[in-house]
C-alpha cells in the first residue's frame, strides 16, 4: 500500500475544503476502499475520514424519509421507521454483503462502492475502468457476473449494490454538497452508464460529497419485495436482483416501481415495465407481460447469457412476492 | 424391503468430551504459526509472475531495494543455492519432469504467479509496498491451461495402470445401460488459516521453523534434505493448524523461500501467503474429466462398470490420485474396467484434498448409479443392496468390518426416504420443488506406525508425547479419551503434547489414519505404563490404580514408557475400509434455479467412535465441504492469460452459514476387531466422499435435471 496522509474533519465546511485537493479519497466505513487500496486498484495520497461529521440521522421530513450519508447499513435496515415506511429498502440492505460488513458500511459508501468485476481488481489485467485505454478484460473473458443492459464497447461491469436498487425503485433523491454549494440529484441519474468513460461511476464531482438520501412518501409499503438470486445464500453478489413495489387497490395495480441489480453499470430502473403494470390486475399474467417488456434491449455475453432467462423469471417472482401471490 | 432401523443406539453429540484445546482456540490463546513473535523479526512478501509460460527477460529490483525498511530483495539471480535444488531428478532421462518447483532457481516460468522475487523488510507493510516496485519483463511463450475434455491427451501415471476385472467394457453388453461424462473443476483447500512460516537460523547449520504443516517429522526430513542439514539440527513446530485439508502435506516453494530469506538477512523471516497466493502455491484438487459406462440386468444386478478419468497436473511434476478406485471396489460388480490418465498443463501441481480422488470418483459413480436406478425403476438404496459387496471385489479378501447396509437403513429412516418420489419433479413445498438423494463412499482404513511416550508424574498427571499434527479434527481430544479409558483416570489429568519434531515419531495427519495409528500407539503405551505400575505393586493390582500414591510409596518422581505400535498381521488378511452414506433433502426453485439444502443426514461406518463430539464435527465439516463441491466451488482460469480470476473468498464460493441446514451425523459405531484395540477406523475422508453426488441426485429428483458438470449453480437449472 502506498503511503498516504490522513485527516479527519469535524465540520462539513472543513470536510468540503479537505476533499477538494487532488489525489484525495473520502473514507467512511472503508469496506470497499480499503480493499481497493490493498489491491493497488487505487492509491490515494490523502484520505479524508468523514466519520466525525453529524450525518447519521434517520428522520421523517416534509420531503419524506431522510437518511444521513453516514447512517450504517445495519442501522438503516433495522430502523423501525424505515421498516414501516420503506420496507423495500430494509429488505435490500439485508440482502447485501454480510452482517459484519453492514455494520461498517454507510449509506453514502454503499452508493460509492465500485464494481466487483474481477478484471477491475487484478491490476495485471486490462480494464478500461481502472486504467482507461487498456481494454476490457471481461468482454471476451469470464463475464458470468456482468451486464446485459446499457453496456458499451468499453465496459460491461455491473454496479454491485443491493441498497441502490431499492433506492432507484423508490424515486429517492441524493443530496450532495461541494464548494459550489448543495445540489439534489435524482437517484436514477446518480450512477451512470459506462459509455466512453467507464472510469466514471457516477455524477458526483471530485470535490463533492454525499450528505443524505431522501425517499418521498409512497403507498408501496404493503406490497414491496426485494428478491436476490445468487450463488449462495449470503455474502454473494446478485446474479440478478429485483426491487418490486406495488400500489394495489382492489386487486388492480395503481402504480408500480421496478428496478434490477446485477444487470447494468447502474441500478437498472424498469420504467416501461412499470407503465405496463399500471392499471392491470395483480396477476402472474400481468407480471409476465411486464417482464417481457423489461427485457427489451438486453444482450448477453459468453458466460452471462443465462441472465436473459433468469432476469425475467426473477422479475415475475419478485412481483408475485410483492403482490402476495406467493 | 428394508427393515426398520433402530436409531436410539447411535451416540449423540451430547456424549463425550469437549475439545481439550477448545478454550485455547476460542480465546486466542492457541498460537498458530504466523502468531509467534521473535526478536528481530522480518517480513517477506512474494512477487509472482504475470505470465504463465516462458522466461524472465529482466528483473529490476533497484527501486524495491531502496524502499524504506527493505533488507533484501531475492531473485533467481542472487539467491543462495539450495543444495536440494542441485540434484537432478533422474539424471540421463530428459523425458522425466523436473520435479517440485524450485523457487528462485532459474529464469523459467512454469505457471501464472510463479514466484520471481521475494522482498524482505522490517515490517509487513513496507515489504508489501516494496514488492509492488519490483518490475519483471518476460519472454512469453504460448501456454496451455485448458482442462482435458477426454482421456486422449493424457498419459498414464507411473502408479496408475489400466485395470480390468472380468471382461473389459462388459457394460456395453448389458440389457440396461448408460454412458455419461462428468466433470469437476479445480477446487482449493482454502483453510481459514493462510499458509505461514517463520524461519530462523540459529547458526549456520541449525534451523528452527514455525510452520503450517500436517506432519512435523516429514517436513523436518524434507527441509533437512533440501538444505543438506542433519535432521536433528532442524526443529519444526506446528502446535496449532487452522485447517489444511491436504494442502500442508508437503513442503512448498514458499517454505523454502522463507528459509533462503532467513539465511540472507540472518534474522527470523515470517512469510504468510496471501489469499490469491493460496490458489497457486499450495496445491488444489485437480480438474478431472470422467466417463462412466454402467450396465445391469433388468433386476438391477450390475453387469459391468467402465470408469475413465483424466485429471490435470503441472508441466513439471506428476500428480495422480484415485478417482477410479471407488468403481473398482464399492460394488460387487463382476466386470470392471478403469482407465486413468493425467494431462500436463501450464499450471501448478495439484495435491491431495480431503477425500482425494475418491471424492471426485464417487461423484461420477454415485451419480451414474442414480441415473441407472431411474432407468431400472429400482430404488437407489435397493440397487446398492442388490450389488452389496460382502468381500473386497478387488483383493477377494474379507472386510475387517463392514456395516454399510446398516448405515443405509439408519440414514434412510432419518432423512425420511419414504417421502421420496420414485419419479423426478413430482413434489413441491411452498412453490419449491422437493427432492431426495443419496450417495455413498469408501476410503481405505489405514493404520501406520507411531511411537508414543507416556509419562506419569507424582502429581498424577499423565503426559503423552508424539509428533503428530492436529489440523482440526480434534486429535488431542480423541487421544485423551483413549488414554483416560485405558488408565482409568479423568481426562483433565491428561496432557497430550504434539506438533513438534523433537517428539517421538508419528506420521503425517492425512489419509484419515491418525485415530487408528496414533490412537493404537496411545492405547499400547498406556497399557505398558499401567503394567509397569502393576509390577511395582507386586500383586498385579486392581484395574483402578492410584498412580500418584504408587509413585510416592516407591519414592519415584515419575514412570514412563515409549512404545512403538503398528498394524498387526491382520492387515494382510483383511481388506480394511471405512464407509459412509449421505442423504440430502433439497429444495429447488423452479424459476430461479436456486438450490436450498433442506436437510442432511450422514451415516458413517468407521468402527468404534472414540470421541463422539469431535467425530460429529468431522462429519459435519465434510458434509459442508461436499455441499460446496456440489453447489459452489470452482476455480476459474481466464484461458487467455492462464490466470485465476476468482482467487479470493468473495469470488470463490464456499458455503456460508445461511447455506447449511441441520446436519445429522450418525454412526453405526460397531468396532472393527482387526485394525486396533479400540476398533476405530478413520473418518476424515468419508465425511466428504459421496456427498456431492447425494446433492446432485437430490437435485435431479427435485427437477428432472441431471447436472454432470459441477458446481450446480442456478444458471444450470433454469
Amino acid at each position: 500500500m502506498k503511503q498516504f496522509t490522513y485527516v479527519k474533519p469535524t465540520t462539513q465546511t472543513t470536510a468540503v475544503t479537505a476533499i477538494g485537493k487532488p489525489g484525495t479519497k473520502i473514507i467512511a466505513g472503508g469496506t470497499n476502499l480499503v480493499d481497493l487500496m490493498k489491491k493497488g486498484v487505487t492509491a490515494p495520497n490523502r484520505l479524508v475520514d468523514i466519520n466525525a461529521l453529524p450525518l447519521k440521522e434517520i428522520s421523517t421530513t416534509k420531503d419524506g424519509l431522510h437518511i444521513g450519508a453516514l447512517a450504517l447499513n445495519s442501522v438503516v435496515s433495522e430502523n423501525a421507521t424505515v421498516i414501516k415506511l420503506q420496507p423495500l429498502l430494509s429488505m435490500a440492505l439485508k440482502a447485501g454483503a454480510s452482517p459484519q460488513l453492514r455494520n461498517m458500511a454507510t449509506v453514502g459508501g454503499n452508493m460509492m462502492q465500485r464494481t466487483r468485476c474481477v478484471y477491475f481488481y487484478d491490476t495485471t489485467m486490462p480494464c478500461n475502468k481502472r486504467a482507461p485505454g487498456t481494454g476490457c478484460g471481461a468482454m471476451e473473458g469470464y463475464n458470468r457476473m456482468h451486464a446485459i443492459f446499457g453496456t458499451s464497447d468499453k465496459c460491461i461491469a455491473v454496479h454491485p449494490s443491493d441498497m441502490c436498487v431499492a433506492l432507484a425503485a423508490l424515486d429517492a433523491t441524493v443530496v450532495v454538497t461541494g464548494k459550489k454549494g448543495t445540489r439534489r440529484i435524482p437517484f436514477t441519474q446518480f450512477h451512470r452508464l459506462p459509455g466512453d468513460n467507464p472510469e466514471l461511476d457516477n455524477q458526483l464531482a471530485a470535490d463533492e460529497m454525499i450528505l443524505s438520501v431522501e425517499i418521498p412518501e409512497n403507498n408501496f409499503a404493503k406490497n414491496s419485495y426485494y428478491l436476490k438470486v445468487r450463488d449462495r445464500q449470503s455474502y454473494a453478489f446478485a446474479l440478478v436482483s429485483v426491487a418490486a413495489a406495488l400500489d394495489i387497490q382492489n386487486g388492480v395495480i395503481q402504480s408500480a416501481r421496478l428496478a434490477m441489480g446485477g444487470v447494468a453499470h447502474k441500478p437498472w430502473r424498469l420504467f416501461d415495465a412499470e407503465k405496463a403494470l399500471a392499471g392491470k390486475p395483480a396477476t402472474e399474467d400481468s407480471f409476465k407481460t411486464a417482464a417481457l417488456i423489461a427485457m427489451q434491449g438486453a444482450k448477453g455475453h459468453e458466460y452471462n447469457a443465462f441472465k436473459l432467462k433468469l432476469a425475467p423469471a426473477t422479475i415475475v417472482e419478485a412481483l408475485k412476492h410483492a403482490s402476495g401471490l406467493v | 424391503m428394508m427393515k426398520e432401523a433402530t436409531i436410539s443406539t447411535i451416540p449423540t453429540s451430547a456424549d463425550g468430551l469437549s475439545r481439550v484445546d477448545g478454550r485455547a482456540k476460542v480465546t486466542g490463546a492457541a498460537k498458530y504459526s504466523a502468531e509467534y513473535k521473535l526478536d528481530g523479526m522480518t517480513y517477506a512478501v512474494l512477487v509472482g509472475s504475470t505470465i504463465t509460460n516462458g522466461t524472465i527477460a529482466s528483473i529490476d529490483i533497484k527501486a524495491a531495494e531502496k524502499a524504506p525498511g527493505v533488507l533484501a530483495v531475492i531473485t533467481y539471480l542472487n539467491a543462495p543455492k539450495v543444495p536440494g535444488h542441485q540434484v537432478a531428478k533422474n539424471p540421463g532421462k530428459p523425458e522425466v519432469k523436473s520435479g517440485p518447483l524450485k523457487v528462485f532457481y532459474d529464469n523459467k516460468i512454469m505457471l501464472n504467479n510463479h514466484p520471481v522475487a521475494m522482498v524482505i523488510a522490517d515490517t509487513f507493510e513496507r515489504a508489501q509496498y516494496a514488492a509492488s516496485l519490483v518490475k519483471a519483463t518476460y519472454n512469453k511463450q504460448v501456454h496451455d491451461t485448458k482442462p482435458p475434455k477426454d482421456i486422449n491427451k493424457g498419459v498414464a501415471p507411473s502408479d496408475g495402470k489400466d485395470f480390468t476385472r472380468g471382461t473389459a467394457d462388459a457394460w456395453q453388453n448389458a440389457p440396461i445401460k448408460l454412458e455419461q461424462e462428468y466433470t469437476l473443476p479445480n477446487e482449493f483447500h482454502n483453510p481459514m488459516e493462510l499458509h505461514a512460516i517463520i524461519a530462523k537460523w540459529n547458526s549456520d547449520d541449525k534451523l528452527t521453523i514455525w510452520d503450517k504443516t500436517q506432519g512435523v517429522k516429514a517436513t523436518r526430513g524434507d527441509i533437512a534434505k533440501a538444505f543438506n542439514l542433519k535432521e536433528e539440527n532442524v526443529q519444526v513446530n506446528s502446535q496449532f493448524v487452522g485447517g489444511a485439508f491436504g494442502s500442508a502435506l508437503q513442503v512448498w516453494p514458499h517454505e523454502i523461500a522463507a528459509i533462503i530469506g532467513a539465511k540472507v538477512v540472518m534474522r527470523p523471516v515470517k512469510l504468510v501467503l496471501s489469499r490469491p497466493d493460496m490458489f497457486t502455491s499450495v496445491g488444489y484438487r485437480p480438474y478431472t474429466w470422467q466417463k462412466i459406462g454402467i450396465g445391469a440386468t433388468a433386476d438391477g444386478k450390475l453387469v459391468g462398470i467402465t470408469h475413465e478419468a483424466a485429471g490435470q497436473t503441472s508441466s513439471y511434476e506428476d500428480f495422480s490420485e484415485g478417482p477410479i478406485n471407488v468403481s473398482k471396489a464399492l460394488y460387487a460388480c463382476p466386470n470392471v474396467t478403469t482407465r486413468y490418465k493425467i494431462v500436463s498443463l501450464d499450471v501448478g501441481t495439484p495435491t491431495w484434498m480431503r477425500g482425494p480422488g475418491e471424492a471426485t470418483g464417487a461423484f461420477a459413480l454415485e451419480s451414474a448409479l442414480d441415473e441407472l436406478s431411474y432407468k431400472l425403476k429400482v430404488d437407489p438404496i435397493e440397487l446398492r443392496l442388490i450389488n452389496y459387496a460382502k468381500t473386497d471385489p478387488v483383493s477377494g479378501k474379507p472386510f475387517s468390518s463392514k456395516f454399510l447396509d446398516e448405515a443405509y437403513e439408519i440414514g434412510a429412516k432419518q432423512i425420511g426416504w419414504k417421502d421420496r418420489k420414485a419419479e423426478p419433479a413430482q413434489a413441491t413445498q411452498n412453490g419449491w420443488l422437493v427432492g431426495y438423494g443419496m450417495g455413498g463412499g469408501m476410503f481405505g482404513a489405514y493404520r501406520d506406525k507411531a511411537t508414543v511416550k507416556a509419562i506419569m508424574k507424582a502429581d498424577g498427571i499423565l503426559t503423552l508425547q508424539t509428533a503428530v499434527s492436529d489440523i482440526g479434527p480434534g486429535t488431542g481430544t480423541a487421544m485423551t479419551l483413549i488414554a483416560a479409558e485405558r488408565m482409568g483416570i479423568s481426562p483433565d489429568k491428561i496432557k497430550f503434547e504434539m506438533g513438534e519434531s523433537s517428539l517421538p515419531d508419528a506420521p503425517m495427519q492425512g489419509g484419515s489414519a491418525t485415530t487408528a495409528t496414533v490412537g493404537g500407539a496411545v492405547y499400547d503405551a498406556c497399557n505398558d505404563l499401567k503394567q509397569k505400575f502393576q509390577k511395582l505393586m507386586g500383586n498385579g493390582g486392581t484395574d483402578k490404580l492410584d498412580y500418584a500414591k504408587i509413585l510416592k510409596d516407591n519414592n519415584l518422581p515419575s514412570l514412563d514408557v515409549t512404545v512403538q505400535s503398528s498394524l498387526g498381521s491382520d492387515g494382510q488378511k483383511y481388506s480394511m475400509q471405512s464407509w459412509s452414506v449421505h442423504f440430502t433433502k433439497v429444495l429447488v426453485h423452479p424459476k430461479t434455479g436456486v438450490v436450498k439444502i433442506d436437510k442432511v443426514v450422514c451415516v458413517a461406518d468407521s468402527g468404534t467412535i472414540v470421541s463422539p463430539k469431535t467425530a460429529r464435527s468431522q462429519i459435519v465439516g465434510g458434509a459442508i465441504g461436499g455441499i460446496g463441491m456440489a453447489l459452489m466451488e470452482e476455480g476459474v482460469i481466464d484461458q487467455r492469460y492462464g490466470r485465476y480470476v476468482n482467487n479470493n473468498l468473495a469470488d470463490y464460493h464456499v458455503p456460508v452459514n445461511a447455506d447449511i441446514p441441520q446436519i445429522e451425523a450418525l454412526f453405526v459405531n460397531k468396532p472393527d476387531p482387526h485394525i486396533n484395540q479400540m476398533g476405530a477406523k478413520g473418518m476424515g475422508e468419508i465425511a466428504l466422499i459421496g456427498m456431492a453426488a447425494a446433492v446432485a441426485n437430490a437435485v435431479y429428483n427435485a427437477t428432472g435435471k441431471r447436472v454432470r458438470d459441477l458446481p450446480i449453480t442456478p444458471d444450470k437449472l433454469i
